[in-house]
């Protein structure tokens, strides 16, 4: 449910988004739980650097965390994507993608705008 | 019951004049290249009626299932400078937005700087399971998508 602290949330949600590895977590996770080291497997990133991303996806709720025997597994939690929120933040995604389409097809429809792309013989 | 507000502003540099960018949303052709359908969903375009009091409306079907509208009322125009909108939306048939937005062009070095500002009230739908699975795919490919080219 959406609650006082949502925008927060919602805020720290983008934040933890914003970076490429943490989506590319997260992406994985949607899959369903996974332990660190599978999660480090695919990314050009050390041990450590992927724990850090891990423990602020924790800290920003979008996952949590168990011991098992020596493994740390790492679970997705849907509840800050969830409710509203999703629907928030896909409204401002969603015009994110729009403006960058315009900007494709505005230099599509008025290539005059690119001279300095064009190499000229 | 539950409802959200949420206020945000994006901001663009296009290396093209006020008037070549307002173009892009006063022609339905041209508005019909960027705007509604991409490769995470279709889109139909209904009314288009860009002028004072004037509607536009189009329908998308996302993954998972989901189905939205957008109805549009444009509040006010100024050629190569402003738009004013308010919009609405729905999910799956029930309400789940209403907004008020301005975008504003102003000529800047090497282009136009677009200024979209949104405030925006989210009623708490009923997506469902399926759609809210959906839901979180798509925001993760959308933002995705947009923060990767934005950087």
């Amino acid at each position: 449910m959406v609650t006082q602290t949502s925008l927060t949330q919602l805020d720290r949600t983008f934040q933890a988004l914003a970076d490429p590895g943490r989506r590319a977590m997260l992406s994985r996770l949607s899959a369903g739980p996974a332990t660190v080291s599978e999660l480090a497997e695919p990314l050009s990133m050390t041990l450590s650097a992927v724990l850090q991303h891990i423990n602020y996806l924790e800290d920003t709720g979008l996952v949590t965390t168990r011991k098992v025997g020596r493994s740390r597994v790492v679970e997705p939690a849907s509840a800050p994507l969830g409710d509203a929120r999703d629907w928030i933040a896909a409204h401002e995604a969603a015009w994110h993608v729009r403006y960058n389409r315009l900007g494709v097809a505005l230099d599509a429809l008025y290539p005059e705008g690119h001279h300095d792309h064009i190499k000229e013989n | 019951m539950t409802v959200a507000h949420h206020d945000f502003t994006l901001t663009r540099t296009y290396p093209h004049t006020p008037e070549q960018v307002f173009a892009a949303f006063a022609d339905p052709e041209k508005k019909k290249l960027w705007f509604g359908a991409n490769e995470h969903l279709t889109s139909t375009f209904g009314t288009f009626d860009f002028r004072v009091g004037g509607t536009e409306t189009a329908e998308s079907d996302h993954p998972g299932g989901i189905h939205t509208t957008f109805a549009a009322d444009y509040v006010e125009i100024v050629p190569a400078r402003r738009i004013v909108f308010t919009y609405r939306m729905t999910l799956n048939g029930a309400p789940l937005s209403a907004s008020a937005t301005s975008i504003t062009m102003e000529p800047v070095e090497g282009g136009t700087l677009l200024t979209h500002t949104e405030h925006g009230i989210y009623l708490d739908g009923e997506p469902g399971a399926q759609g809210r699975e959906g839901g979180t795919q798509q925001l993760l490919d959308l933002l995705g998508a947009a923060l990767d080219k934005i950087g």
